[in-house]
């Protein structure tokens, strides 16, 4: 599969665009530290990404011993409870999973899945990780901070945000915060403008749109709709630092603190609601729609089958990123709105169940008499399918007024949410390390280790939420410090919270070992060939594991056929690679 | 918020447009196809730099029009007294756009490989550029010995920020401009120049409409019209 066939019979028109000039590094710093090659990048965004979702990790076990033990912990007193939520939260959403996605598989497979050299602006490109990792270290500084980092929840809904009685409110946390949140959005425009520009223009010949793989249609819907979300966050947070460094009244309404009337007066909280979740519930899609692509891709792959509807998924991504606009204020109901409104938001985020259903409806079908493999790609992208159908059933309870208005604000939500965007896009993510890891470094990851990450991480993450769906039912409030033994936390609820604390705890250190893994078969792992799940994408068609500066070898590859030729009748292997041509029009050619 | 959901559909159907030319409802589990069937135009036939500024100008016009959007809601809330426009600023509108009309002529003398109007016409804009931003410092200053200071209203506050976030882009737009320049003078050939200049002749026309209507904002002329649509819309 590595070399071209280039007969006379087999005319390749010549390529319209000159080869991109690459850069090439001379030094150990620009090749390793300041490389400007996207395959560095990837890695470097995703060992920053999984370091500080560590920190996030940590985090969440603290919050989950207090619940489960409250009061034993006396270090976590109510202020650093919130301070914990607050950062697990904005950690989580975007210093991982966006970054993660977009900045790590975005930038490692949109060039080698589309057959091009590199990203189109490979300097930006560097800088975009470099203003990343600035904002990372602009947030992890919150914790050191004079008052720590800020409390106000992920979602910083002012007046409290800024306000005295909300840990670093009056500190440095809230400043910190909003002065990371703007460096990760110019960071990721840079990035997010190549992600997009190379899909447009750096495509292998006969890699027509329709022939991409499906987790290049994610990514790249995905970064449309960020690059237009994030301004919304951008705004908000500039406007939120005026407020609370320069005295402007945005959102700030006239309030008293400690008896004493606050400069502020006017402003509009709900004007900055608008405005983050504008940002918001695009986020929610800009995380999901690369894990889609991705799953489509690995069910493909090892159930050796095509992918069922490639059309109407394609469809449905470009049709779920554009519903997605238009559904911010199903997050805002219970913060009053005209009825009209609350009927059309939540039409249309039902309405966005339709396209989503096609996609798993296409997932299940194209496993359907398939060859299963049951690798551990394979098992993460089955628990994706099951944890996000589960997630996205509870989402369309949340979707209705009259039902949300009871469950806004319980655990029921921490749960739903949790579900549908956090343990369904982590299952893809570790499906993802598992399938490229032998692509990254030429080795496989231990299989032992693998299945047992795997099955406590999923059967865990079930006993986590699942129990909390049945506690928010109680009326058990998130955000609470300490509920206190009441109607909403019978004896029997404080036990499912002790059981819930346990589970989390085990699910966090089944992690260890998967970090362990990664760098045990670093050296150690079994070696993993070129190709080793037989698939057909580019990626795996490289001369040489792992692919070299440039990619591809002297010659860029032609795209012949899509992304999906598995058990094709008639084919000498269950596999038929995007570079090689169709062999009847071969003889054909040769005949004549 | 409507004001950015215009902004998106409009967007929406360039998106649209370009799609319905890219065969979305082809088969491609039928296509496997040899090499001669390849087609050779893959891509569009643009630079690339210059669809990547056209991604990077979309960005732009959102966080823009988030601005916008932010400026009419927070407008019909109780406290908001307008903010009176210092006339300096009809003077920085003219020194932008005469910088933009000079690019132009900057660009159109790098087609004609005009090397010595391009140069000065390259001058002229840098220089211009400038004069638009001392211009809006002078207005912010004039406006702060009015009293009319960041904090006191919400009308100010807007003022003072989106300005600012205007001659912020147009301060990045002027080290891209100014390294142009520079590399003109150092006699690189027109030819050479013509993608850049093409490049900051587009950024500057957008950031020149950007302030034409951030301008009309400010003076209260886009009211009546914002009048006429909530009546339309309720």
């Amino acid at each position: 599969m590595v070399n071209i066939p280039s007969s006379i019979n087999d005319p390749i028109p010549p390529a319209e665009v000159e080869d991109v000039e690459l850069y090439h590094p001379h030094s150990w710093w620009t090749t390793y530290v300041f490389s400007q090659d996207a395959k560095v990048i990837a890695i470097q965004y995703s060992l920053t990404a999984i370091a500080i979702g560590l920190v996030a990790l940590v985090l969440s076990w603290l919050m989950r011993l207090q619940l489960g033990f409250p009061g034993v912990f006396t270090f976590i007193d109510a202020d650093r409870y919130y301070q914990f939520i607050t950062m697990h939260g904005m950690i989580m959403v975007i210093y991982l999973l966006t970054a993660l996605f977009l900045g790590g598989f975005g930038n490692y497979l949109i060039p080698l899945m589309l057959g091009a050299r590199d990203m189109v602006f490979p300097y930006a490109n560097m800088l975009s990780y470099w203003i990343y990792l600035l904002a990372v270290l602009v947030l992890v500084a919150g914790f050191f901070a004079p008052g720590g980092p800020t409390g106000a929840g992920w979602t910083l809904y002012p007046p409290q945000a800024v306000l005295s009685g909300t840990p670093g409110g009056q500190d440095w946390g809230i400043i910190l915060m909003l002065s990371s949140l703007i460096l990760f959005i110019i960071g990721f425009t840079m990035g997010g403008l190549n992600y997009v520009v190379t899909v447009l223009q750096g495509r292998a010949r006969g890699m027509t749109l329709m022939r991409m793989p499906l987790t290049i249609w994610g990514i790249f819907t995905a970064t449309v709709m960020a690059l237009l979300a994030f301004p919304a966050l951008f705004v908000a947070s500039v406007m939120m630092l005026f407020d609370r460094v320069l005295g402007t009244s945005f959102f700030m309404p006239a309030i008293a603190e400690m008896g004493a009337q606050l400069q502020y007066g006017g402003g509009s909280p709900i004007l900055f609601q608008h405005l983050f979740w504008f940002f918001g519930h695009p986020e929610v899609y800009i995380v999901a729609l690369p894990a889609f692509g991705i799953v489509s891709d690995l069910i493909s792959v090892h159930a050796r089958k095509n992918i069922f509807g490639y059309r109407m998924m394609v469809w449905a991504i470009v049709v779920i990123g554009a519903l997605s606009f238009v559904v911010w204020a199903h997050h805002m109901y219970v913060s009053g709105m005209n009825p009209n409104f609350g009927f059309f938001f939540a039409t249309t985020t039902l309405i966005i169940a339709v396209p989503t259903a096609i996609k798993v409806y296409n997932w299940v079908l194209t496993l359907w008499r398939g060859d299963i493999h049951l690798t551990i790609p394979m098992l993460f992208a089955l628990g994706f399918i099951v944890t996000f159908v589960n997630g996205g059933l509870t989402g369309l309870f949340l979707g209705n007024v009259v039902v949300d208005v009871p469950l806004s604000d319980t655990m029921f939500v921490v749960a739903h949410f949790h579900m549908v965007m956090g343990v369904a896009p982590i299952m893809v993510i570790f499906g993802a390390i598992y399938h490229w890891y032998p692509k990254i470094t030429g080795r496989m990851l231990d299989e032992t280790m693998g299945r047992v990450h795997f099955w406590v991480t999923f059967l865990g993450a079930y006993l986590i939420f699942f129990p909390m769906h049945y506690l928010g039912l109680l009326g058990a409030p998130r955000r609470y410090h300490e509920i206190g033994e009441s109607v909403v936390n019978p004896p029997s609820a404080h036990d499912l919270n002790v059981f819930i604390t346990v589970m989390a705890l085990i699910v966090g250190a089944a992690q260890i070992l998967f970090l362990f893994n990664a760098a045990w078969s670093l050296r150690r792992g079994k070696d993993a060939g070129g190709n080793p799940w037989r698939a057909t994408t580019l990626e795996w068609q490289t001369p040489t594991t792992p692919p070299p500066h440039g990619n591809f070898g002297k010659e860029l590859p032609v795209v012949y056929r899509w992304a999906y030729d598995y058990s094709v009748p008639g084919a000498p292997e269950d596999f038929i690679p995007q570079n090689e041509p169709d062999p009847e029009h071969r003889s054909r050619e040769h005949a004549t | 918020m409507s004001v950015i959901l215009i902004f998106l559909a409009g967007l929406a159907s360039i998106i649209i447009w370009w799609m319905a030319q890219q065969r979305l409802t082809s088969k491609p589990w039928l296509e496997a196809g040899r090499a001669s069937e390849i087609s050779a135009i893959t891509r569009s036939p643009l630079p690339t730099a210059k669809i990547g500024l056209g991604v990077f100008l979309a960005v732009v016009g959102a966080l823009f029009t988030l601005f916008i959007s932010a400026y009419f809601m927070r407008m019909g809330l109780q406290d908001w007294w307008a903010i009176p426009l210092p006339s300096v600023l009809w003077a920085n509108t003219a020194a932008l756009v005469i910088s933009s009309v000079a690019l132009e002529k900057a660009k159109s003398s790098a087609l004609q490989n005009d090397a010595s109007t391009m140069k000065l016409a390259l001058l002229i804009s840098f220089a211009t550029a400038i004069g638009f931003l001392l211009g809006q410092a002078f207005a912010w200053r004039e406006l702060v010995s009015a009293g009319y200071v960041l904090a006191d209203n919400p009308a100010n506050s807007f003022f003072y920020m989106i300005t600012g976030m205007h001659g912020l882009h147009i301060l990045g737009g002027l080290l891209v401009l100014g390294r142009t320049t520079l590399r003109v003078w150092q006699n690189e050939t027109p030819g050479h120049a013509q993608l850049s200049i093409d490049l900051c002749a587009m950024y500057w026309h957008f950031m020149l409409i950007v302030w034409l209507i951030i301008f009309a904002l400010f003076a209260g002329w886009a009211n009546d019209f914002v009048e006429i649509c909530r009546q339309l819309l309720s």
